[in-house]
């Protein structure tokens, strides 16, 4: 050792014995994974029939799940300028347990990110607290006021995943086609809210009966349609990809469906509320369940779950949302939308599992591979090479999802006493556990 | 509210309208209880007469005027909340620009809190004291054809009274432009309509509301005069009505936006005046039912 500087070898870690879950390669198989200090080095089947090498940590998987981490292509993390809502680390802790190792968090901060400064401040913020990865989207609009566009080159060139003005619309159709046009020479993605603004209007919850009964002024589900149909037309024109993050209606799926066979390069994402919920939860004025678009009704609801199962939605996000109470205990009209959701996505989504709608590997697709590849982030697959992201699931553990547990600074979301089945025991971002018990 | 419940309410009050009438008295004063009266929005007619009906039960009665308090120094509305209640009130009445407050408060406050109008959604008093106006003139509520007029969308009234009628046996029909209409109107078992004429065929009552003059900035209608020509009542349109229909207005009336002077005017017709007679001993009943279902343990 004289002379020569001594470096601690990379941690290893073997995981044995459980079943491994890759959407990107198709395998579903029992075996094994080694990984070593922030990568995956080996995966297979055969992997460690003879033992687990002793150098290496061991993990015994048996009677679980081990896949690729969850990639939230969608969540609002409020630092900087709100962070009494939330700060990276807690919602990290909050995702980490909710199976995710990655989150794209929306530039509606204060101030917005739309240059390379903020996007640097959300790395280094993320590189000090957060215990998974954090990509910042940068917005399409300068101040996201949808009047000038961003530098998204140098955004992108600064590892910028996608541009989106989060929960504002880019309503001026000719600035829209511009940028579609433009991100196309670069390749870059845009991400559109689905609702047209002035459709939209001062609305509060889905339009109908309740609605009516209610005394609330309403967004139709024609504002995301006609949002959704002329972008898909501009998008067209421009040969651009472009990512609706949020379905909720059944005429949105369907513009999607048609536009996806007719060759556009579209792709669609929802978040578990609006496959879970209804607008009815909105009854009694719950603020808790004023999201953004809202809630619908049943026949919504379920046509967006249809689209998560036949794959017109490609991806499941979670469109966390987390707001202080005191933008939440206020007469309805006042109150902020969004809910808190990091740790509801897994379980949701894993009713479409446990009632026979999906297999595993394709529901789980939608978190992992299906994110990675549409919005260029590492991740989302078991492969030799790839970062050592992952999730260690129990999915036939019973349990009771309550917002009141969330690990998240904020517990705004409606689920009280839902029923839900399967968790994360362990998450583990570049090789190392950021949740769970154990090695 | 049952059937029974409206029926017991609306008998009460028929009772303290005819003492009202004769010695400006009502039967049964229930003195030393407090009234806060909370009207973040204003109000003259709804809010003088819960006053009223406090004082001739002999309640302490507390006016707050809320452009003027703590609201605007940025007190949060649960945090007034709180604060009156902390005085122990024995109610509280509450007028809000906004649906649901005063759901949203009866969950913090633990006296008994009297909807005077929120947002679009409920003013059932005033349902009440419409009910009671109608049964009053009509002798009935049951098979009576009633017409409501006007910006649906936008009035609690009408939602209120589309709620009571339909539960006493009444048909209602509901006319607006499409602009002014809500969605799904059907479910609350009442009839739509696009045009006075076939809204008013063969009425017994015609309901007109309240046009707010801000509604044309949203460009629901174009112009007040064109509305009036299509959806105010005069006494050409008035005419498809039956020969005895009488008319109402929740007020304050816009003459000749929604309702021709003449017609507001005439005695023989208009039931405008009474329904603001009623409304005090409308409020005495709900006053003293809510006072002695408290001493009786019961909810608030």
């Amino acid at each position: 050792m004289a002379g020569k500087r001594f470096r601690a070898p990379p941690r290893r870690t073997a995981y044995t014995g459980g079943r491994l879950v890759d959407p990107a390669s198709g395998l579903d198989a029992q075996g094994g994974l080694l990984t070593e200090g922030k990568q995956i080095i080996d995966v297979g089947p055969g992997l460690f029939t003879d033992g687990a090498p002793e150098d290496a940590i061991h993990v015994d998987c048996t009677g679980l799940v081990l896949a690729p981490g969850l990639i939230d292509t969608r969540a609002h993390l409020r630092e900087p300028g709100a962070e009494h809502k939330e700060t990276l680390f807690t919602a990290s802790r909050s995702a980490a347990v909710g199976g995710i190792t990655s989150m794209l968090c929306t530039p509606d901060t204060d101030p917005v990110i739309d240059g390379v400064a903020e996007v640097e401040f959300i790395s280094r913020r993320a590189r000090e607290t957060s215990l998974v990865k954090v990509f910042a989207m940068a917005a399409i609009t300068v101040g996201s006021r949808g009047e000038a566009l961003t530098e998204m080159g140098l955004l992108a060139e600064n590892g910028v995943p996608a541009f989106t003005d989060a929960n504002r619309a880019v309503e001026n159709a000719g600035l829209m086609f511009r940028a579609l046009k433009y991100a196309r020479s670069l390749d870059l993605l845009l991400v559109q809210h689905p609702e047209h603004p002035a459709l939209a209007g001062n609305g509060t919850m889905n339009a109908g009966v309740l609605a009516t009964r209610l005394g609330l002024p309403s967004r139709p589900p024609i504002a995301e349609m006609i949002l959704i149909e002329r972008d898909l037309r501009l998008a067209e024109a421009a040969g651009s990809r472009i990512h609706f993050p949020l379905l909720s209606t059944r005429g949105a799926v369907e513009a999607v469906a048609a536009a996806k066979a007719r060759g556009v390069a579209v792709t669609a994402g929802t978040a578990p509320h609006y496959f879970a919920l209804t607008e009815s939860e909105v009854e009694g004025w719950r603020t808790f369940a004023k999201v953004s678009p809202p809630l619908r009704s049943e026949a919504d609801r379920s046509a967006v779950a249809q689209a998560v199962v036949n794959g017109v939605i490609d991806v499941i996000a979670s469109d966390h949302s987390p707001h202080h109470e005191d933008s939440k205990r206020l007469p309805f009209e006042q109150a902020d939308f969004g809910m808190a959701a990091l740790e509801a996505v897994l379980p949701l989504a894993l009713e479409f599992v446990h009632s026979g709608q999906l297999s595993l590997i394709e529901l789980l697709r939608r978190v992992t591979w299906n994110p990675a590849s549409i919005f260029g982030v590492p991740g989302g697959r078991l492969a030799p090479g790839e970062p050592a992201d992952l999730v260690l699931l129990d999915l036939d553990h019973a349990w009771v999802l309550d917002a009141k547990e969330f690990r998240s600074k904020s517990q705004n979301a409606p689920y009280t006493a839902h029923p839900v089945r399967g968790r994360a025991v362990r998450t583990v971002v570049d090789g190392r556990p950021v949740f769970g018990e154990g090695p | 509210m049952s059937r029974t419940e409206i029926v017991h309410l609306i008998d009460r009050a028929d009772l303290i309208a005819d003492c009202l009438a004769q010695d400006n008295r009502p039967p049964d004063p229930l003195p030393g209880h407090l009234l806060i009266s909370l009207f973040f929005e204003n109000s003259t007619r709804t809010r003088a007469s819960f006053q009223i009906a406090g004082q001739h039960l002999g309640f302490n009665v507390v006016d707050m005027s809320l452009a003027t308090s703590s609201t605007g120094k940025g007190e949060t509305l649960l945090d007034t909340a709180m604060t009156l209640n902390a005085m122990r009130p024995d109610v509280l009445v509450v007028r809000h620009a906004m649906s649901g407050v005063p759901h949203l408060l009866s969950h913090k406050v633990n006296c008994a809190v009297i909807n005077a109008g929120d947002g679009n959604h409920e003013h059932p008093t005033q349902a009440l004291t419409d009910a009671l106006t109608i049964r009053r003139r009509k002798g009935t509520l049951e098979g009576l054809t009633v017409a409501i007029c006007g910006d649906i969308m936008h009035s609690r009234v009408a939602r209120s009274n589309m709620r009571l009628l339909t539960i006493m046996g009444s048909t209602v029909r509901v006319v607006a432009p499409a602009t002014l209409m809500p969605a799904g109107i059907e479910a609350f078992g009442v009839q739509p309509f696009e045009s006075m004429a076939e809204g008013l065929d063969g009425a017994d009552v015609v309901m007109m509301l309240r046009l707010q003059l801000e509604r044309m900035q949203g460009s629901l209608v174009p112009s007040t005069r064109e509305y009036f020509r299509f959806f105010g009542l005069d006494s050409d349109k008035l005419r498809a009505a039956k020969d005895d229909a009488v008319i109402m207005h929740p007020g304050p009336i816009n003459r000749g936006t929604e309702l021709d002077s003449v017609l507001a005017d005439d005695i023989g017709r208009s039931l405008i005046l009474e329904q603001v007679a009623h409304g005090v001993a409308v409020r005495i009943a709900v006053l003293e039912a809510l006072v002695q279902n408290a001493a009786a343990g019961g909810p608030g």
